[in-house]
């Protein structure tokens, strides 16, 4: 850190350096150059470890009762219901697919032009600050959050957990999208700007193409997790299979909960399938 | 054709990349611009269509002064000016037919240019062009399939789509072979001379420029020090414009060969990279 104050001391250590390399004897430097700071903050890290450890108070005798309870859940795994609540699950099912779709697309949408106002390289200071700002907003509050508001504004249902999840999406997918405009190689954006091409033609022919796979690859990305923060946020009341899993959760019904967790471990991971399939013919 | 008046750039940093250029470039006349790495070679050509913004002086393209000119009126201004780069500078996810017909931008509105419907004279413009450079079998291609030479014939047949009345040309060959930078030069100016273009052409290879280009201009750390016959450059110019060296080069010889080994030299006396 300090270089300006590299006097004797510093050229001297490198002088041994340059005899020892000469003599063959070489190690890399070490991240942090002084050796008393080195081992200072090895220590730290040491001693807070051990004070975190102490600190952490655990109720060995409540763990014990919940295990019961834990392995009830886990066991139902092995012989889930999906018939006896089958009507529930399958329209919870499709609220939460619906709602998933939705909120995807119109966050995509809306999330692009806040992308390219986010991307350093191709907007001007004050829009840049206005976008960040509003990637900074959508980004701080975690999708429950976000979902209580909305609960509490529109009501229960599905329409608070499609705003919740576009809101959300607007800034997962302006950030990427913005970090990867940024990442784009300069010199196709200066020859397009060099043909005298409008504002439009320049993001259309220079900066469109250079980012469309990984939009595609993020939005696909983007479908999966919306697809499980819709059974999350349907918790609070946000709707979708969300919902449902909650209500079988307090009726201690964990064979129709294990059946539910079943069913949307397999779309996510038909989803993975697919992005994955789509991001490779998209290269 | 293309007139600077005490043309200067001062980067924010503070670095002053440009001291009072003045230089006229009539038309059909190809000009070599040379000198050291961070000489200022680029930021002069990037002043010239507003890529970067000169501090001080004026930039005036046929009759018009573009020093000053923003929106519809720069756009108008620097799609008269065509660029060539050092590494292509292709959209490389683009096909090689979309490459060069974006050189056509400015010259169709918004929505044929999004749907790729350029009219009919751009697309045999653009073929006519393919098969000038000998491309015309690759429009297909995406960009990123072709080779560097391949690349920089893309490159400036999108320069030429724009029916530009000066070249801004910047290190066109420093990213290629020996031979293949002969071709590009060669390809370079006969079309300017086939177009009566006049062109400003970035270089490093001083022995190459020599034998392709009309004039020499030399660059040292922003100011003009040398503007002649690339005859007239002599091992003393050259010092000028370079700083000390060995420039016993054989600088007058055609043979393929020597021109090769001229370029490794000064590669393994100077430190270039």
């Amino acid at each position: 850190m300090s270089r300006g104050g590299a006097g004797l001391g510093d050229s001297a250590a490198e002088l041994l350096r340059l005899t020892q390399a000469r003599q063959g004897h070489w190690k890399p430097l070490p991240l942090v150059r002084d050796s008393r700071l080195r081992w200072f903050i090895n220590l730290s890290v040491l001693i807070y470890i051990v004070l975190a450890w102490y600190s952490i108070d655990i109720n060995w005798g409540r763990v014990a009762q919940g295990m019961d309870r834990g392995l009830a859940f886990i066991a139902s795994f092995l012989r889930p219901d999906f018939t006896t609540r089958g009507g529930e699950i399958l329209s919870g099912l499709k609220e939460s697919l619906t709602m998933t779709f939705t909120s995807t697309v119109i966050g995509v949408v809306l999330a692009i032009p806040v992308g390219l106002g986010a991307a350093r390289n191709i907007a001007p200071l004050p829009v840049y600050l206005f976008c960040r700002a509003i990637i900074a907003i959508s980004r701080t509050f975690q999708e429950i959050i976000i979902a209580i508001l909305f609960v509490a504004m529109f009501g229960f249902g599905p329409l608070a957990g499609v705003i919740t999840l576009a809101f959300a999406t607007i800034g997962f997918m302006a950030k990427l999208l913005a970090e990867d405009i940024e990442d784009t190689q300069r010199e196709p954006l200066e020859a397009i700007k060099a043909t005298g091409g409008s504002w439009l033609q320049w993001i259309n022919y220079s900066v469109q193409p250079q980012v469309m796979p990984r939009l595609i690859g993020l939005s696909l990305y983007r479908l999966d997790i919306n697809f499980r923060e819709s059974a999350v946020i349907g918790i609070v009341g946000a709707g979708g299979i969300g919902a449902t899993l909650n209500t079988s959760i307090n009726r201690y019904d964990y064979d129709t909960s294990a059946a539910i967790l079943l069913l949307i471990i397999v779309i996510v991971l038909m989803s993975e399938y697919l992005s994955g399939y789509v991001r490779k013919w998209t290269q | 054709m293309l007139t600077l008046t005490g043309l200067s750039k001062r980067y924010d940093t503070g670095d002053l990349a440009l001291q009072d250029i003045n230089l006229k470039v009539p038309a059909g006349q190809v000009m070599a611009l040379i000198g050291p790495s961070g000489a200022g070679k680029s930021t002069l050509i990037r002043c010239v269509n507003r890529l970067v913004e000169p501090t001080e002086g004026s930039v005036v393209l046929d009759g018009q002064d573009i020093t000053n000119v923003r929106g519809a009126r720069l756009r108008q201004a620097r799609r008269q000016i065509g660029m060539i780069f050092q590494n292509y500078a292709l959209v490389e996810r683009l096909s090689v037919m979309e490459n060069v017909l974006s050189g056509r931008l400015a010259y169709v509105g918004f929505w044929r240019s999004f749907t790729r419907r350029f009219p009919q004279n751009d697309i045999k413009q653009a073929f006519h062009l393919l098969e000038r450079v000998g491309l015309e079998t690759m429009f297909d291609k995406r960009g990123d399939a072709l080779s560097g030479g391949q690349k920089q014939r893309v490159g400036i047949a999108r320069a030429l789509m724009q029916n530009p009345k000066l070249l801004l040309v910047d290190e066109p060959t420093a990213s290629l072979d020996p031979k293949t930078s002969r071709q590009i030069m060669r390809l370079i100016c006969d079309l300017c001379r086939e177009q009566q273009l006049a062109a400003i052409i970035n270089i490093h290879d001083v022995v190459l420029a020599q034998q392709f280009v009309d004039r020499v201009v030399g660059l040292r750390a922003g100011k003009l020090v040398f503007d002649g016959d690339p005859k007239a450059l002599t091992p003393e110019t050259l010092t000028d414009i370079y700083g000390e060296e060995d420039w016993a080069l054989p600088a007058d010889d055609e043979d393929e060969q020597a021109s090769a080994e001229a370029v490794i030299i000064p590669i393994g006396q100077g430190g270039h990279p």
